[in-house]
């Protein structure tokens, strides 16, 4: 038992600090992250840049087969790189749904003609993608989904609306999930395109969060044209092509997604506490402490067996699957704590008053988000349940019945 | 990154949950249960014995097989997903252990080769009541030569034939070892929430006692011997956890209500799944506590208090949730919840409650932070 590299992987890892030293800035010791510097456009152009330089020294679509521009290795250096990459501020947020989701999906389906067009520019970042699944109607439940595409000759004709699409603004392509046929029921009548974001009738608006910002969009199809040569998978296999393409989302490597035990931790030394010591030195706190770091640490070494597996060639045991529930919910119970721990003052958040200006108000709010996106605590337990304990599934009640018949509430 | 143990040691324990199925079934376990007389089952001990696991860890030059703290966990999980019914933990994590870090050498001559042979039972006898023992609330005394006063409860205290014992001790407290077959020494069994495990209360009136380590660094030596011991108990308490685990989702595929597996429904496959979540992160922190038990690393004590928050969590969970799962079924004598439900209580209150740890696990973050 130990921690360590194997030689290949130790040089691998080598390697990529030194790529990203040359090219991106250390997160360590940053006042303000590049994305809160730069405007929207500049962080893009900055982006761009940082992806072309990654698939230039061969860290771009790392675990890719070589024939596609990728680099053809194993998972375990897909995590080591997103280990390092981790560590310094790098501009990848736009590339990750795109080249983790969606290109994979392309790779998987599409012709060596469209290949040959597609998978080059997104690995060196002259292309954006996004992926358009989700629906007003169609959350937990996706293949309810009701955006419909009508076959017009060579073309089919799309009109609907999708939302909770990252990044659908700066996009330039984007896949998208549709119902070509609502006589066939649910699951069955599915059918998958990548399309052109700029094509006329699709509508980009951004969505306003309970949190007042806008991260995510909806995106409107009207009478959207789009070739038959660009449906991925088939008429009708939309629904093994989506769980392709959810496969593919890449193994959480990150770090915790805002203040974690140590930060709480940190701060509450320089808060008053009940009995006037601190707050770092009241029991009942210390004892949630203890709790937050067993949580984390938790999820970190839980990361490890995965990475384990990993260098050995093995597939991840299900031991994967539990982060964004500890994750989530942890930031959400940490920051809940720091805000109630300050009495009445926590509940400001301008930035002149509020302590570490605001970020466990900040994150409280983004917390309530983060259970929901990419996979309710809901939808992970059903999945825990289901396939890693064995459970039945719940008992369907659309099964065998025509999409068109099934009833859909509000 | 190598975070997992190796095929040899999954090996042992698969070959540890084979022999403990039939060595060490709920029939074995229920006997103990059942009679009040039974302090354990000498036929597993025994077995275990010939085994050669009371010997695991302990070097060859003292009987032992001479494997290491890993092959340990491994077997610690086997024995706490059987419930055996035996003084192994009271001997092999804490006593055994103690003797391997602070025996002289002389102390290891005389007591390992009999331990793993299965001749010697230890046990700790800290506690004398509520709370956790200190100096300022014991009052047995060792003298120098011997030991006076009354240790309650003592795990394994009826049918140990050594105990370490924390006395007041000149300015502060010292851990002694007492032979209990010897003078001055009562032992008498007591009721617990826990009968598959004995438990008794042992009176000293000089008894003779010869210290183990330092005068005075009884706490100290005592806290040392919990933090390795919390790892292996840590494994003990997963084992138990991922039983319960089983067993609730056996009975959630096999028993119908409202025309379906209860198992279909969401509020059992949540709960359910939260016991996975909880277990996993023992089973995580465990794995870290392994290797710094196993590698002397100096995060040990941090990682130890990580293993056995996580373990006592996921444990009590687990086990009480696995009585809910099975509804009325789970409440009755005859169906095995009430054993892990009683096990996961004992093992979170021996060596220290979590709220304790919690603390502790503060404290070495503090350090940590300061260093």
């Amino acid at each position: 038992m130990d921690f360590n590299d194997t030689p290949e992987e130790a040089a691998f890892r080598q390697r990529a600090q030194t790529f990203l030293a040359a090219h991106v800035q250390p997160r360590a010791g940053q006042t303000e992250s590049l994305q809160k510097r730069l405007s929207d456009k500049e962080y893009m152009l900055a982006a761009k840049a940082y992806q072309k330089a990654k698939a230039e020294n061969g860290f771009a679509g790392i675990t890719w087969p070589k024939e596609q521009g990728g680099q053809g290795l194993a998972p375990i250096f897909s995590v080591i790189f997103g280990q390092e990459e981790g560590k310094f501020d790098a501009p990848a947020g736009p590339f990750t749904i795109g080249l983790g989701m969606c290109v994979p999906t392309v790779i998987a389906f599409a012709t060596d003609a469209q290949k040959e067009r597609h998978v080059g520019p997104a690995l060196r970042g002259e292309e954006i993608w996004c992926q358009l699944f989700s629906e007003p109607s169609a959350g937990s439940d996706v293949a309810g989904l009701k955006t419909k595409a009508v076959r017009d000759g060579d073309d089919w004709v799309i009109n609907g609306q999708k939302v909770w699409t990252s990044g659908a603004h700066y996009s330039d392509w984007g896949i998208v999930l549709v119902r070509t046929n609502a006589d066939k029921a649910k699951h069955k009548g599915l059918s998958m395109f990548f399309i052109d974001m700029k094509s006329p009738g699709i509508e980009v608006r951004p969505i306003h969060q309970m949190s007042g910002g806008s991260n995510f969009n909806e995106v409107y199809f009207t009478d959207v044209r789009v070739s038959n040569s660009q449906m991925l998978g088939g008429e009708g296999n939309g629904w093994s092509v989506a769980l392709v393409t959810l496969m593919n989302e890449r193994l959480a490597v990150g770090g915790s997604p805002g203040p974690d035990y140590k930060e709480i931790f940190d701060w509450a030394k320089t808060m008053p506490g009940q009995d006037g010591g601190t707050l770092a030195e009241d029991q009942s706190f210390r004892q949630k402490v203890a709790d937050w770091f067993v949580r984390a640490e938790g999820y970190k070494l839980a990361k490890f067996r995965t990475m384990t597996a990993l260098s050995k060639g093995q597939t991840p045991g299900p031991e994967s699957s539990i982060g964004k529930i500890i994750t989530a919910n942890q930031l959400q119970d940490i920051t809940h704590n720091a805000m109630e721990s300050m009495d009445h003052f926590g509940i400001i958040t301008d930035a002149e008053y509020a302590p570490s200006e605001g970020v466990f108000q900040q994150s409280h709010m983004w917390a309530a988000g983060l259970r929901i996106a990419g996979g309710t605590d809901e939808i992970l337990k059903n999945i825990i349940a289901e396939r890693i304990l064995g459970l039945p599934g719940d008992v369907r009640v659309d099964k065998d019945v025509a999409f068109k018949d099934l009833p859909s509430g509000r | 990154m190598n975070f997992d143990f190796s095929d040899d040691q999954k090996y042992l324990k698969e070959q540890a949950r084979k022999f403990l199925s039939e060595q060490s079934s709920m029939a074995v376990v229920r006997a103990v249960l059942n009679d009040e007389q039974k302090s354990h089952d000498a036929g597993l001990w025994k077995a275990i014995a010939e085994m050669g696991w009371l010997g695991a860890a302990i070097p060859e030059e003292f009987g032992g097989l001479g494997l290491g703290e890993l092959e340990l966990c491994v077997l610690a999980e086997e024995m706490g997903r059987s419930l055996a019914p035996v003084p192994w933990a009271s001997t092999v994590y804490f006593f055994a252990e103690a003797i391997k870090i602070a025996g002289t050498e002389a102390q290891k001559s005389a007591i390992l080769p009999k331990l793993a042979e299965g001749g010697v039972i230890g046990c700790v006898a800290a506690s004398e009541g509520p709370g956790e023992p200190r100096a300022a609330n014991l009052k047995t005394i060792f003298d120098g030569t011997s030991v006076t006063g009354m240790k309650v409860p003592v795990t394994d205290g009826d049918c140990a034939t050594h105990a370490l014992v924390l006395a007041k001790h000149q300015d502060g407290t010292s851990l002694v070892i007492v032979d209990l077959t010897g003078a001055g020494v009562e032992s008498k069994a007591i009721k617990t929430f826990d009968p598959t495990r004995s438990h008794a209360t042992l009176t000293f009136t000089k008894a003779p006692a010869q210290l183990l380590g330092e005068a005075g660094d009884g706490e100290a030596l005592l806290q040392r011997i919990y933090d390795r011991a919390a790892v292996l108990l840590s494994f003990e308490q997963i084992g138990g956890s991922q039983a319960c685990l089983d067993m609730a989702t056996d009975y959630a595929k096999g028993r119908y209500a409202f025309s379906r597996q209860i198992g279909s429904f969401q509020a059992i496959k949540h709960k359910l799944a939260d016991m996975y979540v909880a277990l996993e992160i023992a089973r995580s922190n465990a794995f870290y506590g392994a290797w710094a038990l196993s590698s002397d690393a100096p995060e040990l004590p941090l990682a130890a208090a990580a293993a056995r928050i996580a373990a006592c969590d996921a444990y009590y969970l687990a086990s009480k949730e696995n009585i809910q799962t099975h509804g009325g079924m789970g409440f009755t004598w005859e169906v095995d919840c009430h054993l892990y439900y009683r096990r996961s209580k004992l093992l979170a209150v021996q060596a220290g409650a979590p709220s304790l740890w919690k603390e502790k696990l503060v404290r070495r973050l503090e350090m940590r932070n300061a260093a």
